[in-house]
């Protein structure tokens, strides 16, 4: 079968072929990644080959100077995490037929990571945030001795196969809204790591853990748009990692923060009047007296209130809120 | 750039990682230098688990005998008493740097069968194991602070009056060749499958380390004994963990018999990885097979146990042949997977050559013998990974660094720019690659003969002059894999010759080296380890010999 491939080009040292065209450049907030230009090719592949099989044969046979990373095939080792058709994925994991659009599947380096060549990116931010988040045990004491294991239920440790099948790959990162605008934000897959060691019944930090990721930049800077859980080759759904992470937060007295203020303050809402007020949110999350960070989101209150989408001034409760509250004394907890 | 290190480690695999961790413990300066990043090594790779007698009712003489059994008797006994003896304490270690180990209903380590063992003594997490166990050691790499050389690849290696005394590496990113001296280098840079066509091998296993170590004077032994495995999936040739035939999986023919039944009464489908892959071999090639493939069945274990034990097989079944495995058989076959032997190395992983030690796949200790066990590889990672960073560290102690090494530098710039320079004569590394890759899978697989190992050599010797006119396809410097690709090929092809020399001496079928002309194991004249020396480019290696260490299990008939 004919596949067509667009690839993204990039050389530092300027050296292109001439059927390279130039592309357009990157929307913000990735307008500051280098243009690319880009190279058609075909192949000629069965019809269940994936991208990688395309990018192999064309660095193969038609074109050795197309750099891309890849090593195991099969979804172990991670080194093929790319842009395919405007999201990241494994090359290796993603079939040609299913990203053929328009005729054609287009591939290239992630703009929302520094690029080195071609399909390379550099991965230095992904390793930076893995690091940061200790992503080692931290021993329970008194550590058994040398011929003795933990005692711990096989539950506690099939729980974290999940997280443990990371591989790395980088795909949530490279589509994380929250990273795209905030480089400080820890990103999905060192959150998805905290929590393999936050929830080792063996570690004994997880206190701590759950302190320093409870600062700016941690678990509530996620805002939930759920692109790492959708990009995710290994079904590691970091965000599910993160809403955990949240809970056992909170449950741990880390709370002077604006993202349980802002848990707090859209409960109360809901439990009051049925409906979110939007117009106390902001101030109840940041602090009614921190007015710096008020009007930090001024611009977009402007937007807002161009394209039509202000709040109403006056917060009604809809009818029949009482029911509303019994379901928070039943669901019982923290909004009881 | 001329960086100093006390030991610089190739390769950051479990063997790798193990060994510096180890020798930075022991207070060396250490470095590793490896071509990716190393949770890109290929030992994340291996899925189905480690092999220790850490159960009541096992014994380390229990894993030994099995395991020398399983050598078809040519492994070293000391060196194998060694691994079985520390393997329990090794894995109890790495579950204390996290590793999530599958658990009993005590809550302490649960176990599965695998091949070639008399009872159950196989620990695992799921079918990730080796990545479970190779994302533990790198934490403990970066929480232990050692400097890694990422994206750097070996290009030669620096010695002095016969002692190693350095390595130079291209920098990938830059394209910039640099020199690290160091008191000792260890090589701990995996395997050789991209020699052959197909393998289970990831395409970074080019056999890098056995080469520079051939070259720079450490002799290479047992060469011929590479492995096929029985079960990888038929069209892609990806593994499919023999912890599935552990957990009860079936092998089937065409005509939906367990024919293992004929090869193996006693272990059926958990013979040794030699016999069960001859034992498909014979079924397709007497017509029992299923398109060249037998089938590998797993459905009798229901759902449950294959997405909880076996989930990363079942995605691939699913991803690479649509296949689900809950409700259909596996179309699987024998396929090129590991390699027995390599650089000669002691218990501590010493080659002959002073300075230069090797761990893992790229060694040969030996502990695989013929025949490798499953679940073996993983516990000879991290068993004489360790013993050689400890071993490597007192060395360094002993000697001093060596200045100089400019010269090599140079050289290899100069090498480095001829090669880049080098007309384009139609000519492709990647089409030799393939043509060598199914020669070898073709004359120096499962089943070998004098006239095909005689075609095999000839061939080699061929494609050796046309590398000569190979030209790299990229004239940048920036991350230039053209380049290495091409240096990579030339690796490759002082494997080739190496094992086809072995398989053609040796004139008896022992372990996974079957020679349909000489079918039967030779203990008079064979039951010894063949050497293999470099000298010098264009020449034969020297062959010379060594008895295998015998301490308490003298050679049997092998059954299963």
């Amino acid at each position: 079968m004919q596949f067509t491939i667009e690839v993204g080009r990039y050389n530092p040292e300027g050296h292109y072929a001439e059927t390279a065209v130039p592309g357009q450049p990157f929307p913000p907030p990735w307008n500051a990644s280098p243009a690319r230009r880009y190279q058609t090719y075909t192949v000629d592949l069965p019809s269940h080959a994936v991208v990688l099989d395309a990018l192999i044969a064309i660095r193969e046979y038609q074109d050795p100077s197309l750099a891309v990373r890849c090593a195991c095939r099969s979804a172990i080792c991670g080194s093929c995490g790319m842009w395919i058709n405007g999201h990241a994925n494994l090359a290796c994991k993603s079939k040609l037929e299913a990203f053929t659009q328009d005729g054609k599947t287009r591939v290239e380096s992630p703009p929302s990571m520094p690029i080195i060549r071609d399909l390379v990116c550099d991965m230095t931010p992904f390793w930076d945030k893995h690091l940061a988040v200790k992503p080692w045990l931290q021993n329970k004491e008194p550590l058994p001795s040398p011929d003795e294991e933990y005692r711990v239920p096989n539950a506690a440790m099939e729980e974290l196969i999940q997280e443990v099948s990371c591989i790395s790959c980088g795909a949530c990162l490279m589509d994380c809204e929250s990273f795209a605008v905030n480089p400080d934000f820890l990103g999905p897959q060192a959150l998805a790591q905290a929590y393999r060691y936050v929830g080792d019944p063996r570690d004994a930090k997880t206190k701590e853990r759950l302190g320093e990721l409870s600062r700016p930049g941690g678990i509530w800077d996620c805002t939930h748009c759920f692109e790492c859980v959708q990009q995710c080759p290994k079904g590691v759904a970091p965000l599910d990692q993160i809403l955990k992470l949240r809970k056992l937060a909170v449950d741990a007295g880390y709370t002077n923060n604006a993202g349980t203020r802002h848990a707090d303050a859209f409960a109360d809402s809901v439990k009051h009047s049925g409906r979110l007020n939007e117009l106390t949110l902001l101030p109840k999350s940041v602090g009614f007296f921190n007015i710096m960070d008020q009007l930090k989101t001024l611009p977009s209150a402007i937007n807002m209130a161009r394209a039509g989408k202000l709040p109403p001034l006056i917060h009604k409760a809809i009818p029949g809120v009482e029911r509303i509250k019994k379901i928070f004394q039943r669901v019982g907890g923290r909004f009881k | 750039m001329i960086a100093d290190h006390d030991i610089v480690v190739l390769g950051a695999g479990l063997a790798g990682m193990r060994a510096a961790l180890e020798a930075a413990r022991a207070g060396s300066n250490v470095a590793i230098v490896t071509k990716v990043h190393p949770i890109r090594s290929h030992s994340s790779a291996a899925q189905g688990g480690i092999n220790a007698a850490i159960a009541e009712e096992d014994t380390w003489e229990s894993h030994a005998f099995d395991t020398v059994k399983g050598s078809d008797y040519l492994a070293d006994q000391e060196a194998v008493e060694i691994m079985c003896r520390e393997a329990p304490a090794d894995i109890i270690e790495f579950e204390h740097m996290g590793v999530i180990f599958y658990r009993n209903e005590e809550g302490m380590l649960g176990r599965r069968a695998f091949g070639g063992a008399s009872l159950a003594r196989t620990y695992f997490v799921g079918d990730i194991t080796g990545q479970a166990l190779l994302v533990t050691l790198y934490d403990q790499i970066l929480k232990a602070g050692v400097k890694v050389y990422e994206e750097w690849f070996a290009t030669a290696i620096d010695m002095e009056d016969g002692k190693c005394r350095g390595v130079v590496a291209l920098e990938m990113i830059t394209g910039e060749l640099h020199l690290l001296r160091a008191k000792a280098l260890i090589f701990a840079t995996g395997g050789l499958g991209r020699l052959y066509e197909p393998s289970t091998n990831a395409l970074i296993c080019t056999g890098d380390g056995y080469s520079l170590a051939y070259r720079a004077g450490a002799p290479l032994m047992d060469m011929a004994m590479v492995q096929y495995h029985p079960t990888t999936l038929a069209g892609s040739g990806f593994l499919m963990t023999e912890a599935a035939r552990g957990e009860g999986a079936y092998l089937l023919n065409s005509l939906d018999e367990r024919f293992m039944q004929k090869y193996a009464p006693n272990k059926m489908e958990l013979a040794a990885r030699d016999v069960t892959s001859r034992a498909e071999a014979t079924e397709i090639a007497q017509g029992r097979g299923i398109d060249g493939n037998v089938l590998l069945d797993l459905r009798h274990l229901g759902r449950d146990v294959i997405l909880k034990k076996l989930p990363q097989i079942h995605e691939m079944a699913l991803d690479y042949l649509g296949i689900d495995m809950i409700e259909q058989p596996v179309p699987v076959r024998p396929g090129m997977h590991y390699q027995m032997g390599g650089i000669k190395t002691d218990v501590d992983g010493a080659t002959r050559v002073p300075g230069i030690y090797a761990a893992g796949e790229v060694a040969c200790v030996s502990v695989h013998g013929g025949n490798r066990l499953g679940a073996n590889s993983l516990l000879d990672t991290i068993v004489f990974g360790r013993r050689s960073g400890r071993a490597a560290a007192l060395y360094a102690q002993s000697v001093e660094l060596s200045a100089g090494g400019e010269i090599l530098l140079r050289e290899e710039q100069e090498r480095l720019d001829d090669l880049l320079s080098r007309p384009y004569t139609g000519e492709t590394c990647a089409g030799l690659r393939l043509e060598l890759a199914t020669m070898m899978d073709e004359k120096v697989g499962l089943y070998r003969d004098e006239a095909g190992l005689n075609e095999a050599l000839a061939a080699l010797n061929e494609y050796r002059k046309r590398y000569r006119n190979v030209a790299v396809g990229d004239k940048g410097r920036v991350f230039n894999q053209a380049l290495t690709f091409v240096l990579e090929l030339g690796f490759m092809l002082d494997c080739g010759e190496t094992i086809i020399r072995d398989a053609l001496d040796r004139t008896e079928s022992r372990g996974a080296h079957t020679r349909t002309d000489y079918p039967e194991r030779n203990d008079r004249d064979w039951l010894k380890h063949t050497l293999l020396t470099y000298r010098g480019e264009g020449a034969e290696p020297e062959l010379s010999y060594m008895p295998v260490t015998i301490t308490q299990w003298q050679p049997e008939v092998r059954t299963y």
